[in-house]
């Protein structure tokens, strides 16, 4: 069952919803959080960023201990993968965001787990060992937008053509494709 | 332009005692793939060793797309992603958004976004009736099912003018009030379904050819499926005691009273019993919805987002000034990224949207439940025959379009 710091914070029905900017307001109002806990406990300086925005949790760690991370928050009752993505900040550094949407089916409750990636060879650990199904989602990446997953299984192009040119959802790739 | 590398190719060839396997092509033009489907099994006599699944041939850069797109835009495209359940993909994005715009829709706009969904489900439910019994063998039951499918399809093209793009939940409540007399066309045909699924029923459950297909084939634990990521009705064949509707109540579902059924068999059978039972819930839900329609509009009071009444775009300035800003210009989205999932007839549909301040969305994801199921595939299918194959592909209920995107 959830703790009592969920009714105060993630009720949907109340709006506005609350919301912490930083770091810092997350770990001061939500140590006893079941994520965040884990993960302190787990190794804080892993944990390099955190947000609560409409009422979902983002935590940011180190690309390097993705696998830890995602083991840890097993652990910690975060037991499905969800689902997860990337996102092109061109022209920011650095450029690309993994987000990783894990479910807890115990606490009903979802977090998003980030990694930050940058040129020119992005590149992180699979999860494919902690969670199967990543499979498919990590070659997404992989075909999309050119991130490379260290000990993926089969990693090749799932949506697009095997001979494909340019991965289509960066944002430097024209929505037109090249002419 | 930037590339990291060329594609690793992996041509799959026959590990097996030489001569004894084989590699069978199945797709992408088989009548029982559902779509493009193309999968290629490695097999020993009638006995599949390994299965491949090749997807893309119907992708098409939705996400793509949406960034070059007005969020209101975006709603035509997410019709053609799921084409078996369009409000469904209208809700989830609409919610999505509207999450980001900390937007309120009055309850007469939630009740009738719940009863489209369960709707929705139906539709989708009798199209995965009709079809997987038909792979099996039992084509009456196709004729029997879109029959009823062409009723909700008149339901459709009454409330929304479309017949399966429907684009009818639209961002801040729905396209428009719904027409005098269609809550009583619903109550109609509603009220008659429940007698048309013991009919399915009457032909299906007690067929032994049927009952000899579909038990125990297709086998997924629920390790397995959790691992895999396995979610919706399959996922609830499998034992998994998790619906969306009822754990995280999106959209006013925790107003309303249903069963969500759990089956621990892990089977094709299991599946076909635990969506007919779902249908049959979803009934339920649109019933309460009828019987519990609030008054009101149906739209959020948010002249900037939501279009305007034709009547008032033609009397009054204002109203024709919103109007105009938001066809022309679209409205901005303050910045920050949204994860909403809600449970579409396949299982848990996820739309991730990354907005940057503008009026065009920087990043729309989806995660479609097909697209993680097609992956326990091959763990449902190995060491069986060639043939339960299709049984098993018919009973995850597949659409290539929300695979494929």
């Amino acid at each position: 069952m959830p703790g009592p710091w969920k009714a105060e914070l993630f009720t949907m029905s109340d709006a506005p919803l609350k919301t912490l900017p930083d770091k810092q307001a997350v770990l001061a109002e939500l140590s006893g959080h079941p994520a965040v806990k884990a993960i302190l406990d787990w190794d804080s300086e892993a944990l390099k960023k955190a947000k609560v925005d409409r009422g979902e949790l983002t935590l940011t760690v180190v690309p390097e201990e993705i696998v830890a991370a995602c083991q840890t928050l097993r652990a910690a009752g975060y037991n499905f993968f969800e689902d997860m993505t990337a996102v092109d900040w061109l022209p920011q550094s650095p450029r690309y965001q993994l987000s990783y949407h894990l479910l807890s089916h115990r606490l009903k409750e979802r977090i998003r787990l980030c990694a930050l990636l940058d040129d020119p060879d992005p590149a992180i650990e699979s999860i494919t060992s902690v969670w199967a199904g990543a499979n498919y989602y990590e070659r997404e990446v992989f075909d999309l937008f050119g991130v490379h997953f260290q000990g993926h299984p089969n990693l090749r192009r799932i949506l697009m053509p095997d001979d494909w040119t340019g991965h289509p959802l960066r944002k430097d790739y024209p929505v037109e494709g090249y002419r | 332009m930037v590339d990291v590398g060329t594609p690793i190719l992996e041509v799959p060839e026959a590990q097996g005692t030489e001569g004894q396997h084989m590699i069978l092509n199945m797709g992408p033009q088989h009548p029982s793939t559902h779509g493009v489907l193309r999968l290629v099994l490695e097999i020993d006599g009638e006995i599949v060793v390994r299965l491949y699944p090749e997807i893309g041939y119907l992708h098409t850069g939705i996400e793509k797309t949406c960034e070059a797109k007005f969020y209101q835009q975006v709603v035509p495209l997410t019709d053609r992603i799921d084409y078996l359940g369009p409000m469904a993909n209208n809700l989830c994005y609409a919610l999505a958004v509207e999450k980001l715009l900390e937007l309120e829709i009055p309850p007469k706009g939630q009740w009738m976004r719940v009863l489209l969904a369960e709707l929705t489900r139906l539709n989708s439910h009798l199209i995965w009736l009709g079809t997987h019994a038909m792979d099996i063998g039992a084509l009456t039951v196709f004729l029997y099912t879109f029959r009823e499918r062409e009723d909700i399809l008149r339901l459709f093209e009454a409330i929304a003018g479309q017949r399966m793009m429907t684009s009818y939940i639209r961002i801040g409540g729905l396209s428009m009030e719904p027409p005098l007399g269609w809550l009583d066309r619903l109550q109609a045909f509603i009220k008659g379904l429940p007698e048309k699924i013991d009919e399915y029923s009457n032909l299906l459950t007690g067929n032994p050819i049927f009952i000899n297909r579909l038990k125990g084939v297709g086998y997924l634990s629920q390790e397995d499926a959790i691992a895999l990521g396995v979610t919706g009705p399959v996922a609830r064949a499998s034992g998994i005691d998790f619906d969306v509707r009822r754990d995280m109540p999106y959209c006013g579902y925790e107003k309303f009273q249903f069963q969500v059924p759990v089956s621990s068999d892990c089977d094709v059978w299991a599946r076909y019993l635990l969506r007919l039972q779902e249908m049959r819930e979803s009934i339920k839900i649109i019933q309460q919805a009828l019987d519990g329609m609030p008054e009101g509009r149906v739209t959020a009071d948010a002249p900037k987002i939501v279009l305007p009444d034709r009547e008032k775009m033609k009397t009054q300035m204002e109203a024709l000034i919103h109007h105009f800003k938001i066809v022309t210009e679209g409205f901005a989205v303050p910045a920050g990224e949204v994860y909403q999932c809600i449970e579409s007839g396949h299982g848990l549909m996820g739309y991730y949207v990354v907005s940057d301040g503008t009026a065009k969305p920087y990043r729309v994801h989806m995660r479609y439940p097909g697209f993680a199921t097609l992956q326990a595939l091959e763990t449902m299918c190995q060491g069986r025959l060639i043939a339960d194959v299709v049984a098993v592909i018919g009973s995850i209920d597949i659409v290539l379009g929300e695979i494929d995107r």
